[in-house]
């Protein structure tokens, strides 16, 4: 994982709508990176699901809310109508997994996807809080986010 | 803006849904568009001691949820929460307002009253409330079920 204080790795993805989004788009901006295993798991269902309703409150406190997986943007896309929600959900696609690798949030073979992580990166860019999940089953409450912006 | 940090689920207080005395209790976090919920529901409704029934509507993947919670907002206003709530949970695939209002209908309640009350910014409050302490207090699916210490 990843460590407080270090410089956030830039990176530049496709989002849901196959658009390029950079790290530091978001400069002056904290942004909570929400990696996660895969579109269509019940559990990321839910904890993206969960993070939605608490969106305009996140948003409030000046933070931007990204999901990141491995999966591609095409199902980014329709994951993210099939849930219903508008959060932003970047692809680490190809090479697979390189971002979520370069924060320590990829799970290697045979598993082969991001782990349930939370990366905070301030508005200098560099990481302000982590938080891992004890398994990929497990995600942590909208709660924990709030204690961290906190 | 609400503090959603991490908090204990908050005490059972006069206007919290309770039904049951005695033994062990339960406070259920629960979404009444949630299939899970409306599985669990029996079983939860034979819980010996009380159980608090609070609201977690997560309108993203229930899209419904915020009008059916208002809903039996609305109808525990005239005395009748519970029964409104097994009668969601019973029948899901009848959730509109045509089939709302027949609900109430066989309940015996004042349909404008309940037109009024379930579209009151006091019913979306209260449902906000709940849900909002559900967050603090960690639910992260439904239905979220916390012990009561004994009294």
């Amino acid at each position: 994982m990843i460590a407080v204080g270090d410089q956030a790795p830039d990176f530049t993805l496709r989002d849901q709508d196959g658009e390029k989004v950079s790290l530091s788009d978001y400069k002056r901006r904290k942004v909570m990176l929400v990696f996660y295993p895969g579109d269509f798991s019940p559990v990321c269902g839910d904890q993206l699901s969960i993070y939605q309703e608490v969106k305009p409150e996140i948003t409030e406190k000046g933070v931007e809310l990204v999901g990141i997986s491995c999966d591609s943007f095409f199902a980014h896309k329709a994951f993210q109508e099939k849930l219903g929600i508008d959060t932003t959900l970047l692809s680490d696609f190809e090479p697979k997994g390189e971002v979520s690798r370069a924060y320590g949030s990829y799970l290697d073979a045979p598993l082969g996807f991001s782990n349930r992580t939370l990366v905070l990166v301030d508005e200098d860019g560099k990481v302000a809080w982590t938080h891992e999940s004890p398994n990929p089953g497990e995600f942590p409450g909208a709660n924990v986010i709030f204690d961290a912006l906190s | 803006m609400a503090d959603l940090g991490s908090a204990a689920i908050p005490p059972v207080g006069p206007d919290d849904h309770v039904c049951g005395k005695g033994g062990e209790g339960i406070v259920v976090y629960a979404d009444l568009g949630c299939p899970h919920c409306a599985a669990e529901w029996p079983r939860l409704r034979e819980h010996p001691g009380q159980l608090v029934f609070r609201h977690f509507p997560v309108a993203s993947k229930h899209p419904r949820s915020p009008a059916l919670h208002a809903a039996a907002e609305a109808a525990g206003q005239q005395g009748c929460f519970f029964e409104l709530v097994d009668s969601l949970y019973a029948d899901r695939g009848r959730v509109d307002d045509p089939h709302l209002w027949e609900r109430v209908e066989q309940l015996g309640l004042d349909l404008e009253r309940f037109e009024a009350d379930r579209r009151s910014d006091e019913a979306e409050a209260r449902v906000r409330r709940d849900f909002q302490s559900g967050i603090r207090a960690g639910v992260t699916s439904t239905p979220g079920v916390f012990s009561l210490p004994a009294a």
